[in-house]
């Protein structure tokens, strides 16, 4: 008798508890795969951390300041100062020349192009953006960096001699952190303007009338209403684009003639990356070698990791402004 | 200052649609007139066209003419900038500039006429703010973005953005349609008090509202959709509201459609 009473309420609440069981499974499907990411990142950074103890336990604290890069060597010497320092200025280099032009293309495609050459021509861009950079990498290789050989050694000729930074001391120019940094710049650029362009899209009309409204010329328009509103897209974007430059690994191995030292002379041929420097010895690296090489992949890491929390601490502190909070 | 508005002929477009047909119609300065008509009527266009900022969207354009105190503000030797700073406008939304202080906001149309001067600038800030009647309420916060504000305090703010430069002619395109009753209340007060000093064009979906603030309303309609928008009637406020001459004006008053 029980079961014929208990049939009809069984029947009542029969709907919501199956769509209670959906919500479970959607609920453990979404916690498992965000879990997943997280224990994926942790095992990386232990995997790196245990690989790189053993290698700079060798070299104590002189793994931040060394610029050789000997580890397996008797005894071992090497350091991530040289390495971090080209990676560092190489793309900055790369972001400085090729945000303004990433910006201005968007700013062009979003503000200025006629409609439909403006949607063509944004599409094109989204599928350049998605090319893998190397492709690009190899052009600047090959292409680029002879033909920028010239370039260099007139701006040495006439500027070179007041400022140290486009000194050629020995007169060789190929080769150098510039060219890498030229090279570097051609890749990031597709991605760092797709990004824009979107960022630009999203400004609403409303803020573009109003400016317009008050007697605003186009590019008074873009002063006023745009960019002030895309601020923190902009950011991601060119932090997005520094993240590329930074671990960019095969393209920078062709162009760089290795060598390890701090030098701010940048057009003379030398500087490397940790990302290239990885690519380049890991072949012929022995058991601290490869140690030593995880240990620069930390510190590339720690960099990637560094770059991201002040481009945050930027969006966060303009959305602060912007909404008014103290 | 304030000058009178006259249109002949005008038509306007998207693309090659066309969504208002001749429009004859004349603004008398230190008047507010009313634009009143069932969604779609054109006159969201019609007030876009009077300082060009229709044009601005994409494959807009207008044809006919419009005179501003007799000079025909789409003759191809008018400064567009110019002439939307002597037009100013107010939109549906509030939309001060985000990351703009309040007094930023105000100023910015002064800084693009070049003005300087920070005393200058602080002047024409608190003497707009005043206007819109919204310096008591915010004089102690100049340094606050815009967005801190309220939707109503924002859309003041807009106003007082708008008079800062000194327009002689102030459209407003359904400016409380996003605000709350109180809120729309004090904008009106606002609109019959700037009329001493502007030449004032409110589009309104409000019949209320019409019959409120404005002296002159002008009834616009569209036959059917995809048809253009046209001027069906214009005359004394009290009178369109009482005894319309034409049908469809009384039928949109008395509330059968629209």
């Amino acid at each position: 008798m029980t079961a014929a009473t208990g049939t009809p309420i069984a029947t009542t609440v029969r709907a919501p508890s199956r769509r209670r069981h959906g919500d479970t499974v959607f609920h453990g499907i979404v916690v498992v795969a965000a879990g997943f990411v997280l224990v994926l990142i942790a095992a990386i950074a232990v995997f790196l951390i245990a690989q790189a103890v053993p290698a700079i336990d060798k070299v104590g604290w002189r793994f931040f300041t060394e610029e050789t890069w000997f580890p397996d060597a008797e005894p071992a010497r090497f350091g991530i100062a040289a390495l971090a320092f080209g990676t560092v200025l190489s793309s900055a280099l790369a972001l400085a020349m090729a945000v303004p032009v990433a910006l201005g293309c968007a700013l062009f495609l979003t503000e200025l192009a006629p409609r439909r050459l403006g949607r063509y021509v944004g599409y094109l861009l989204d599928l350049l953006a998605a090319v893998p950079s190397v492709v690009y990498g190899l052009w600047g290789v090959f292409v680029l960096v002879p033909a920028l050989v010239p370039v260099q050694r007139g701006i040495d000729g006439a500027v070179g001699g007041v400022v140290p930074v486009f000194d050629s001391r020995n007169g060789v120019y190929g080769r150098s952190i510039f060219a890498a940094s030229v090279v570097l710049a051609i890749m990031v650029l597709p991605i760092v303007a797709a990004l824009a362009r979107e960022v630009f899209r999203q400004v609403p009309r409303a803020h573009r009338e109003a400016a317009f409204a008050l007697g605003a010329t186009r590019w008074e328009v873009i002063k006023l209403a745009v960019l002030p509103y895309g601020r923190s897209g902009i950011v991601g974007a060119i932090m997005l684009g520094f993240g590329r430059a930074l671990g960019e690994t095969i393209a920078v191995a062709l162009v760089l003639a290795a060598s390890f030292s701090i030098d701010i002379h940048i057009f003379e041929p030398g500087g490397n990356t940790i990302a290239a420097n990885i690519a380049t010895k890991f072949g012929e690296a022995g058991q601290t070698g490869r140690n030593a090489l995880i240990a620069s992949g930390l510190v590339l890491f720690a960099i990637t990791l560094l770059v991201n929390v002040i481009a945050r601490g930027i969006v966060y502190r303009s959305a602060v402004a912007a909404e008014g909070k103290p | 200052m304030s000058k009178r508005i006259e249109t002949k002929g005008l038509r306007a477009f998207f693309g090659s649609f066309l969504a208002v047909d001749g429009i004859d119609l004349t603004i008398e300065p230190k008047q507010v007139t009313a634009l009143i008509g069932p969604s779609g009527c054109g006159k969201s266009t019609f007030i876009r066209s009077l300082n060009r900022m229709h044009e601005v969207v994409p494959g807009a354009r207008v044809e006919g003419t419009v005179l501003l105190d007799g000079d025909d503000i789409y003759d191809p030797g008018v400064d567009i900038t110019e002439l939307r700073r002597t037009v100013g406008m107010v939109f549906q939304r509030p939309n001060p500039f985000p990351t703009m202080s309040i007094r930023d906001n105000v100023a910015a149309g002064l800084r693009l006429n070049g003005v300087r001067r920070k005393s200058e600038l602080d002047d024409a800030v608190e003497r707009s703010l005043r206007m819109a009647g919204l310096w008591g309420e915010v004089s102690n916060r100049l340094d606050r973005p815009g967005a801190s504000l309220s939707g109503g305090q924002q859309q003041r703010l807009c106003i007082a953005r708008a008079i800062a430069v000194a327009p002689e002619v102030l459209l407003m395109d359904e400016p409380c349609s996003a605000l709350d009753p109180v809120s729309t209340l004090t904008i009106e007060d606002l609109i019959v008090d700037l009329k001493d000093e502007y030449t004032i064009v409110v589009v309104t979906h409000n019949m209320q509202q019409a019959a409120r603030v404005s002296d002159v309303t002008a009834f616009f309609t569209i036959e059917a959709a995809g048809e253009p928008g046209r001027l069906i009637e214009v005359g004394e406020t009290s009178k369109i509201f009482t005894k319309p001459d034409d049908a469809r004006t009384e039928a949109y008053i008395t509330g059968r459609f629209g």
